[in-house]
């Protein structure tokens, strides 16, 4: 409150900073270029306010202030809410494994394919000769020109003597990729290529480029770029892939609700979804908050001891316990069943049957998450006044009403926020999901990859990273709805935590 | 609570150290069938609590040595755990640097300087820290496939993408840290300013040192934090050489090959240090977690 931007003294001398900025911006600046020169306007677009935003700041006076959460902004800005934003984007697209590449870059496959003449496929062998190589191709009796082997290369053939040395096939297999761009004309004016790690041949391209929207098969069919579908399509209308990235509108949303295989398992999803994250809450908060009151029992001894091995599961990281879990668990020789098999005679699926799954998501996570409640509930409870509980004990109420009268009422509303924050946590709690049974078991008769178990993040995960068409398209789309129900937990937690805030300041 | 008899007291006594033994055996239950099992002879076995015959196999293994068994067939570490160890303290030092450099000047700046629209931005930073990460992963994998054309340094499987991405952790750490701030009497940077320091220079030599302990319990949670992360990582790094611990540590009960033995070594062995830093570091972390969430 007390330091102004404009007020200020300057004292050391400009230039060196100006220096600094200037090299930065400049940097920036080169990046955003970059990112322009290979197809990516857009991220070129955001590095480049990056720049102009960091020139300003840094290089104006007048914006001293800003200079100190320019870094935080940006940051959040830039990994933050420009993800989130490019998610949304990708959900109107139909970015997969089939539409991987941009439009320049499948062009570039088509048109690199080729077929090889069999009639003319010869080995080859790599001759050493001063700085360059010689392809020796002992069949025709022919050797080339000596050539560097570094870029695009096109050098003529002629009748020699087979030379002195020739290079191992593992040292010619690692000049694969000069070999890969040459060309050499036989004495006959025949064109030949490298057509595998051991042969030279006459290769056909499969596909020419002969306008920019238009290519021709080798055998004469005009394929056109449908850039509504991002795929090149023949006169039948049929898919040549790979296909390219286009805007595709609601298809995405369309397919979400329309598509029978997909909407059912989702609905299902979702309600678990909320169902793992309210019970998730409620265990936790329930046994943290007792746990909590025993410990803050005046008669208890050995506190110190029982609190520091009561928090154990939240000081191990929560990777680690989740997979000693899975191990502990496993229906054939985990632990666990061990023990049920030797006291009842039972071994729980606890893997392959819906429901025992969830319940063991549900015991895996209290296990974690009751710690850090205990220890939140520990500070609230300090701050009940004691002489209310005594005073409600001398009325003549028992322990338990004293709790559920006076003591919960007031350590609720300063919770609250954090029991939100909670919900949100667990909502997209998908290290737990994914460590502990990746989804599985599968929901049966559906056309997408969803589990008995998934949450709405772990399914959107395993559509886009799972060997299931990377249906990246799909994903975004499904992470538009996480959006808003995120969003409207975040709302809610804002106003839980502005109500408890002026609570503190009222009292 | 007011005045209870001996008697009654006592049968509470034992009802609640009772109550608390069997607790504990239950939730530290899993806990010693980890120590157990590290001991135990080869990777399925089942056995007692207390290992017949007790090996030191598994931890060989993890510490990243060859173990000789008694009938001279020699085993190889399946996995490089010091390696992944390493990655993880790794990015989680630097990382953790990162986010608190920028999340300190950030709250200084938001608890100090006068800055237009800081009441908005504050409230803006507040909802988007509700957004996760993980949700944006799609388009994390998106922009650092591309920026991979631009250096591999920036791209799919470098330590470095990972960390700039982890730098977007900061929100949380700034509205701890402000709260911090808010609390330092204002009379200090009034005397600084009189005295004619510039606002870097009150931030430098009067709020820096100020704020050293508030600091380190960010650091710390930041730190484990990062070395607990796991969906940015997996999407992210793909050789098993840049993995991070917990990463890496799934690869142990793979459905084909399960090494539960190997595991439990290693997984003693990682996350000890993590657990100890956590146990040291708990008791400020808690102050300021309830704190930071409350304080306006």
């Amino acid at each position: 409150m007390t330091a102004t931007a404009d007020s200020h003294h300057q004292t050391a001398p400009e230039w060196p900073r100006l220096i600094w900025v200037g090299l930065i911006t400049t940097m920036l600046l080169f990046g955003a270029f970059h990112l322009y020169a290979i197809a990516q306007p857009l991220f070129g677009a955001i590095l480049l306010a990056l720049a102009a935003g960091f020139a300003i700041i840094f290089g104006a006076n007048r914006f001293y202030g800003a200079r100190f959460i320019f870094p935080g902004i940006a940051a959040v800005l830039i990994f933050i809410a420009f993800p989130v934003i490019y998610t949304i984007y990708i959900g109107f697209t139909n970015y997969s494994s089939f539409n991987l590449l941009t439009y320049e870059r499948t062009v570039e496959v088509l048109t690199s394919r080729g077929s090889v003449d069999p009639a003319t496929e010869q080995p080859f062998a790599v001759a050493r000769d001063g700085n360059g190589y010689r392809i020796w191709l002992p069949d025709s009796g022919l050797l080339s020109e000596t050539v560097k082997l570094d870029g695009e290369q096109s050098v003529s053939l002629s009748p020699a003597d087979e030379p002195a040395e020739l290079l191992a096939r593992r040292d010619a297999i690692g000049l694969r990729s000069g070999l890969q761009v040459l060309t050499l004309t036989t004495p006959e004016g025949v064109i030949i290529q490298n057509a595998g790690l051991r042969t030279f041949a006459t290769v056909t391209p499969d596909y020419v480029q002969i306008s920019p929207n238009i290519l021709t098969k080798s055998d004469g069919t005009i394929l056109t770029a449908d850039h509504a579908k991002g795929f090149f399509i023949d006169a039948a209308g049929e898919q040549v892939p790979p296909g390219w990235r286009v805007n595709i509108g609601w298809s995405n949303f369309e397919r979400v609700f329309q598509s029978e295989g997909i909407r059912r398992p989702m609905v299902r999803i979702f309600i678990w979804t909320f169902i793992f994250a309210t019970a998730s809450v409620v265990l936790t908060f329930a046994l943290g908050l007792t746990l909590a009151v025993i410990l803050q029992w005046p008669h208890l001894r050995l506190k110190a001891a029982y609190r520091i091995l009561l928090i154990l599961p939240y000081a191990v990281p929560a990777f680690i316990s989740i997979l000693v879990f899975k191990g502990l668990f496993n229906q054939n020789f985990g632990e666990i069943n061990l023990i049920l098999e030797a006291l009842f005679g039972i071994r729980p699926n606890w893997f392959t049957d819906g429901n025992l799954a969830r319940a063991m998501i549900l015991v895996v996570n209290t296990w974690l998450g009751y710690p850090y409640m205990m220890l939140l509930a520990m500070g609230f409870l300090q701050g009940v006044p004691e002489d209310h509980k005594k005073a409600a004990a001398l009325e003549g109420a028992g322990a338990l009403r004293v709790f559920f009268t006076i003591t919960l009422p007031q350590i609720i509303p300063p919770f609250l926020p954090l029991l939100i924050a909670s919900f949100a946590f667990n909502f997209n709690n998908m290290v737990l999901i994914f460590l502990l049974t990746r989804g599985l078991p599968d929901i049966p008769g559906t056309v997408i990859p969803a589990g008995e178990t998934d949450i709405l993040a772990s399914f959107t995960y395993r559509l886009a990273f799972d060997n299931a068409g990377q249906q990246f398209g799909l994903a975004g789309a499904i992470t538009l709805l996480i959006f808003f129900v995120v969003a409207v937990i975040s709302y809610a937690n804002f106003v839980a935590m502005r109500r408890a805030a002026q609570r503190q300041t009222g009292r | 609570m007011i005045v209870e008899r001996p008697r009654d007291l006592f049968i509470k006594k034992c009802a609640a150290h009772g109550f608390m033994l069997i607790f504990l055996a239950l939730i530290l239950f899993p806990f010693f069938m980890v120590l157990s099992i590290s001991f135990r002879e080869g990777n399925f076995s089942v056995g007692s609590l207390i290992p017949q015959n007790p090996t030191l196999e598994h931890w060989y293994l993890a510490f990243g040595f060859d173990y000789t068994r008694a009938d001279g067939t020699v085993v190889e570490p399946p996995y490089p755990v010091m390696l992944w160890m390493w990655n993880s303290i790794k990015i989680g030092l630097i990382a953790g640097l990162g986010v608190l450099a920028i999340a300190t000047i950030s709250a200084y700046a938001f608890s100090r300087i006068r800055i237009k629209g800081k009441g908005a931005m504050l409230d803006g930073l507040f909802l988007i820290q509700m957004f996760p990460t993980t949700l944006a992963l799609v388009a994390i994998y998106a922009i650092f496939d591309a920026l991979g054309e631009v250096s591999p340094m920036l791209g799919l499987n470098s330590h470095f993408a990972l960390i700039l991405i982890y730098l977007a952790g900061v929100t949380l750490h700034i509205w701890t840290i402000k709260g911090y701030f808010d609390s330092i009497d204002t009379a200090l940077d009034k005397a600084a300013a009189i005295d004619g320091a510039t606002p870097w220079q009150t931030f430098r030599f009067i709020f820096l040192p100020l704020a050293v302990p508030i600091m380190s319990v960010v650091f710390v949670l930041a730190f484990i934090g990062f070395i607990n992360d796991y969906p940015i990582a997996s999407v992210l790094i793909r050789s098993e050489s840049q993995m991070t611990l917990a990463v890496g540590s799934r690869l142990y009960l793979n459905e084909f090959k399960y090494l539960w033995g190997d595991f439990a070594a290693a997984a003693i062995l990682s996350g000890l240090p993590i657990t100890i830093v956590f146990l040291i570091a708990q008791r400020y972390l808690v102050s300021g977690l309830s704190d930071g969430a409350v304080k306006g």
